[in-house]
This record gives C-alpha cells, structure tokens and sequence, in this order.
C-alpha cells in the first residue's frame, strides 16, 4: 500500500504520542500507585440501614493512624452528614447506596467514585490542608440531585 | 411565495409546495423523510437545551422547576444522541447507497425501518413527556422508568438494524454486480459505520432486552446496576463511533471535492475505517473508572484500546488537512499558510466541517484526558463532561451534519437554499456559540462542580461561589447557540417554502490524489474486521462480565424518584 512520505511520518508522530501518554499513565500507576477506586466487595442493600458497618457509618480511627470514614450515600443525604479527618494522614471512604446510584465527590480533591446499591466503594486519600471541603452526588439520583451534599472537615491533627 | 419561476399567467406549479412530489427516487425519498425527522429532533431537542444552560445560571424562568428541568435533561439527551444522530445517519446511508452505488436493495423495508423508528421515537418522547420516565438518556438502573420508555427506544433501534440489513443488502447486491471493482469510499465507510453499530447495540440489546424490560414489567422484581452499566457502556462508547464515523465519511468524500483539490490517501482512509471498526467497542470501562465491582487492571486493559482509537483520529486529521492543502494550493495559495485563505470559507458546508475539525480537535485532548486512568477522577461526571461531549457529538458530528444539510436540500430538491447569508453566518455562530459554552463548562468541571444539575448553587456554600461566573458565561453560549439552531432550521423550512424547484446541482465525490489502490486489498475484507472486532470485544469483556456475573451480588429493586 502506497503511503506518502509526510502520512508516515505524522503516523510515526501519533503513536509515539500515544505511547508517551499510555508511558506516563502505567509509570504513575506502578510508583504512585495512581489507580481509579476499583473496589469488588458486595453487599445487601435491604439489611445494610440496620445490621453491619453502614448500620452506624461514622468515622473511626485505628491505633496506626488510619482513618475509616463508614458512610451511606442515600436519596437525598449523606450519612453521616459531617465527618471529621485527620490532615496529614490515609483516610479511607467506605461508602454504599441503599437505593440508586449515586456519586461521591470531594470538591477540590481527586476524591470521585460511583457509589451503587449492592457494592461497597471504596477510595483512599489524604488531605494535607486542613479546612471544610463540600462533598457532591454527581450522579443523577432523582428530583432533589442537586440537593443531596455534604462536608468533609479536615482537622489539623496538632 | 417568492418564486420568480413562476411567470404570469402560467399555472401555479402545485408541487413547488410539496416537499416530495420533486423527489425523483425511493433513495432519495428515503432520506429526505429521515432527515425531516432528524431536523425536527434537533430542534425540539436544542429548545430544552437553552432551559437548562439558563437554569444552571440560576435563571428564574417562570416555569422553572426541578421536575421540568430533568425531565428536559432527559429529552435533550433522547432527541439529540439518540434520535437526530440515528435518523441523520440514517438518511446519509440511503443518500450514500443511491449516490455511490446507484441501487438500494429492500425500499419495503428501508420504509419498515422508518415507521419502526419513527413510532419508537414517538412512543419514547411521548413517555419522557409524560413525566413518568425522568431517567435521563443513560437510564441507569435501578431508577426505573414506565416500560413505554425503554419499548420505544428498543423499536428505534429494531428500526435502525432493519436500515443496517437495507445498508447491508444494497453493498452486497452492488458487489454481485461489480466482483472485480473497489466499493467506493464512501460506502466503505458507511459499511464501517454499520459494522460498529451492530457490534455496539449488540450490549444494549442485552442490557434492555434481558435485563431491563422483564423488571421494568414487574416479571423480575431485581436488576444489578453494575452489570447493566458495563452492558450500557459496552454500547455507549461505539454509538459514539456510530456518530462521528458518517461524519468522517462527508469530511473525505465530500470536502476535498467542495473545496476544489482531491482527496490525500484513499488506501489509507479505507485502513481509518477498518481500525475504527477494531477498537471503538472494547473500550467501555473508560465510562466506569470510578464504578465499585471492576478490578483496575481490566480498567488499565481498556484505557489502552481507548487510547488505540484515537490513532485513526489522529491520521484523519492529517489526511483531511492535507487535502484541504491540495485544494488551497490548487485554487492558487502560495506560501506556509496562503492556501488557507483559498478555501470556500463562504461555503457553508465547508465551513461547518472546518469549524468542526477545529473543535475536534480541542474535543480530542480532552477525551485524552478522560480517558486517562487516574486522572479521570478529576473530571469524571464534572461539568467538564458536558463541555467534553458537546465539542465532540454537539460539534464535530452536528455541525458537520448540519453543514451536510445546505449542501444535500439543493440536491434533493433542486431548490437553492433560502436566505444564503444567514445559511453562511450559521455555523460560525455555532462555533462561537460552542466555544462560549464549552470552555467554562470544562473549567467549572476542573472546580468540582457535578454536570446535570438544576442548579450549581449548592446552598450557597463557598466552593461553589467559583462556578457561578462559568455557569453564567456558559448560558450566554448556550443562547447564542439556540439562535443558531433555530437559524438553521429556519433556512432550511424557507428553502423548502419558498424557493423554486430548479435544476440539481450535481453530486461529486472527491477524487483521490495518484492512483487510487487496487481491489481486492485486505482492507477491503469486512467479514473478516468484523470477526477480529468480536475477538476483540471477547477479549475485552469476557472475564469481568463473567466475573460480575457469578460473584455473590445483591441485586436492587426499582426505584422511580421522579
């Protein structure tokens, strides 16, 4: 098949950009350890409201440092409506739906994961600025979506 | 009546009147019936579109409401990704079969499909309409609209795999008659369009037809959302394919041609086509890097596919500007950038494409950046998603398909357009339009702010305040590209109102540039692209489908908060 010249070398251009961008998004994710939230963990919807973690969300703190922030995203709040971190150190979201989808995102951070009944998402970050972030469903859930927020407090651990 | 056709005392021509009586054709009757829907789609569509980029300013319309504004949401994304797009594409196949093939094989059921179609739309609109379907165009499950919903989506598509078989039937009776010839371009890439289609509604087929209707009947009282999702993300990153590649066809076949050169590679078009056919299926966990229940590594496989299919992207830009290079030049264009001024800027199918190719290419680096893993989490279900998809499908596809529209009315017609300086004007005000709409949707996305919502204001707390100057700047362009839909529109129901009947202006396909390649090539074996597609797509999703299907779940019953 005949190909011009300059067609060869634009082709030679567009796959090494390609592999550049694939390059840069595998090194992240072996050193940095960059990955989506890709949690696999069920659970059921109809009993989680009274027995199990999501009975009482809330946040925990285990003897290492780590905190748990056990949460529900349901029609139109998030369970527990405030939560309290730590700055500086992992803070893990473990949050599901009783109902629809939902999304849970922490504005100003790259905290932003689908939450759907029967699953349990899951996301891991740390918040080095101390301040009230606003959480946000982004995922359409019904009339009153655009209600449905809530606030992250990192505390400044000193 | 402005016709000065029509001397006095001669009989007034009835037919000047009749949109089809000057239709010559079934082919040609056939896709300027689609292309009404289509036209009629698009308007009804950018109606509700104007409600929401004011709502989202805060705007206090007097019939404002939560309610009003998702069920507009919905229909929006109904009319314009689902039935403009399929009924346009719709008509440039027939418009394609007729003109490159000179035969269409199944008229009976080229007109089976339409009133399929046709009525699915309806009942779908007619559904949304009724308030009890507010499921947006993505229905996710377990939100639960009435059954009539996902019946009259499921007949648009029956409707629409009825045109593929016309599609199908016409190429082949072609190939019987001419065994030794090379199908021309544009058919290749119709057929490809094709291809992909049946590939990518295969998933919804399975998504509404096996998990969805029985539970929206009440038969199964349980749906997982997860699964449905994968099966709608299976279908919903080819139908984008299923949109943008007859675009592509116009942008080859038709634009080096109006703009005075040839076409740069026809070999290397047909390869585009194929690989567009390969990769644009197996790639659907782009849509779902946040979704619990997949494991990264198969997020990881797909971002690679995802990344594969931006290379045919990549070489139709540098092809279709290269042939705009060879038509500058040859219209007399000197120097680095003078052949630029020599293109029919004036022509407002030309500038349409041009505009879009510009446009494309901002949409493009920003699907990099979607489709980028990790960094997703930045911008996934943000305002900068809506900014994303109307560069892509609310640009490149439909103005592309809107400029198309100026060009195809004369030659169906025979009628000259109607009010040619707006017909010019139109397009770049869609450019300007998008832009202004676009760009501080993306950035308002960068700051958080989630895309379909009544209202960014969030009770007003602080972070939210950064939005409001973007959603602000974004209704300006969201008005501005209203009044250029209803331009459109407008020039095209006064052409049809008012001008004469008169000769057609003939329809040329673009030359390619040297010898065009010999049959026979490898690149010409569409069964056998289809069966390395399907190897694909079993590569792709067979083990987290068979993952998901087999793990211990939890399915969800139906939920309507609407």
């Amino acid at each position: 098949m005949h190909v011009d010249r300059h067609e060869r070398y634009w082709m030679w251009a567009a796959t090494a950009m390609l592999v550049l961008f694939l390059g840069a998004i595998v090194m992240t994710a072996i050193s940095g350890a960059a990955h989506p939230p890709s949690h696999v963990e069920t659970v059921n919807p109809d009993t989680l409201t009274i027995q199990g973690e999501f009975a009482t969300p809330g946040v925990t703190r285990a003897p290492d440092g780590r905190t748990t922030v056990v949460m529900r995203a349901e029609l139109y709040v998030f369970r527990p409506n405030v939560v309290r971190v730590p700055a500086g150190a992992p803070v893990t979201f473990r949050i599901t739906s009783p109902d629809v989808l939902h999304g849970f995102q922490i504005v100003g951070t790259n905290v932003n994961v689908t939450v759907a009944p029967g699953y349990v998402s899951e996301v891991t970050t740390r918040f080095e600025r101390p301040g009230e972030y606003l959480v946000v469903c982004n995922e359409y859930c019904g009339l009153a979506h655009h209600l449905m927020q809530s606030t992250v407090v990192v505390e400044d651990p000193r | 009546m402005t016709s000065p056709a029509v001397a006095l005392g001669e009989p007034m021509v009835a037919a000047d009147r009749v949109p089809f009586d000057d239709v010559e054709s079934s082919a040609a009757r056939l896709t300027l019936t689609h292309f009404w829907v289509a036209v009629a789609a698009f308007a009804l569509g950018a109606m509700m579109a104007v409600m929401q980029a004011l709502s989202r300013a805060g705007v206090d319309l007097p019939f404002r409401t939560a309610s009003l504004y998702y069920l507009s949401v919905t229909a929006h994304g109904v009319l314009e990704a689902l039935v403009f797009t399929t009924f346009f594409i719709m008509a440039i196949g027939y418009f394609v079969v007729e003109t490159a093939l000179g035969r269409i094989a199944g008229v009976v059921w080229a007109w089976a499909a339409f009133w399929t179609a046709a009525v699915g739309s309806l009942v779908t609109a007619g559904a949304i309409l009724s308030g009890t379907s507010t499921v947006l165009y993505t229905f996710y499950p377990p939100l639960r609209a009435h059954p009539a919903f996902y019946l009259g989506a499921t007949l648009l598509v029956v409707g629409s795999w009825m045109w593929s078989g016309v599609m199908i039937a016409s190429y082949l009776s072609w190939r019987r008659a001419n065994p030794a010839s090379r199908v021309p371009l544009a058919m290749h890439g119709m057929l490809a369009a094709v291809i992909i289609w049946l590939l990518a509604t295969s998933g919804l087929a399975f998504e509404v037809l096996v998990l969805i209707v029985p539970w929206s009947v009440g038969l199964v009282d349980r749906i997982d959302p997860i699964v449905a999702r994968t099966y709608f993300w299976w279908f919903g990153h080819p139908l984008t394919y299923f949109w943008l590649v007859p675009a592509y066809v116009l942008w080859y076949t038709l634009i080096p041609r109006l703009a005075g050169g040839k076409l740069f590679s026809d070999a290397l078009t047909r390869v585009v086509f194929i690989q567009f056919i390969l990769f644009s299926t197996p790639v659907g966990f782009h849509h779902q890097f946040t979704d619990p229940g997949i494991t990264s590594g198969w997020k990881l496989v797909h971002t690679f596919t995802t990344y594969a299919i931006m290379f045919p992207s990549l070489v139709t830009a540098f092809t279709v500007i290269a042939s705009l290079e060879h038509a500058g030049r040859s219209q007399g264009g000197r120097g680095r950038f003078g052949w630029i001024g020599k293109l029919p800027w004036r022509d407002p199918f030309f500038a349409s494409v041009a505009l879009a190719m510009v446009t494309f290419a901002l949409g493009g680096f920003g699907g990099a950046i979607n489709a980028a893993y990790a960094m997703n989490a930045m911008v996934h279900n943000t305002a900068w998603i809506q900014g994303h998809f109307h560069l892509t499908v609310g640009t490149a596809v439909a103005l592309s398909f809107m400029g198309f529209s100026y060009w195809l009315l004369p030659r169906l017609t025979g009628r000259a357009l109607a009010w040619p300086l707006l017909a010019t004007m139109q397009p770049y005000l869609w450019f300007i339009g998008m832009q202004i709409f676009s760009i501080p949707n993306h950035i308002a996305g960068l700051l958080g702010m989630p895309r379909r919502v009544y209202t960014g204001e969030f009770q007003g707390v602080e972070a939210a305040q950064a939005w409001v100057p973007f959603t602000n700047v974004s209704a300006v362009g969201g008005v501005l590209l209203f009044v250029s839909a209803m331009v459109y529109v407008a020039v095209l129901v006064a052409t049809m109102l008012t001008m004469p009947r008169g000769q057609r202006p003939p329809v040329e396909y673009a030359e390619p540039l040297g010898r065009p390649a010999p049959a026979g090539s490898v690149w010409d074996r569409f069964g056998l692209w289809t069966v390395v597609a399907i190897v694909l797509i079993i590569f792709a999703y067979a083990q987290p489908l068979y993952h998901l299907h087999t793990m211990d779940r939890f399915p969800s019953r139906a939920v309507s908060p609407f």
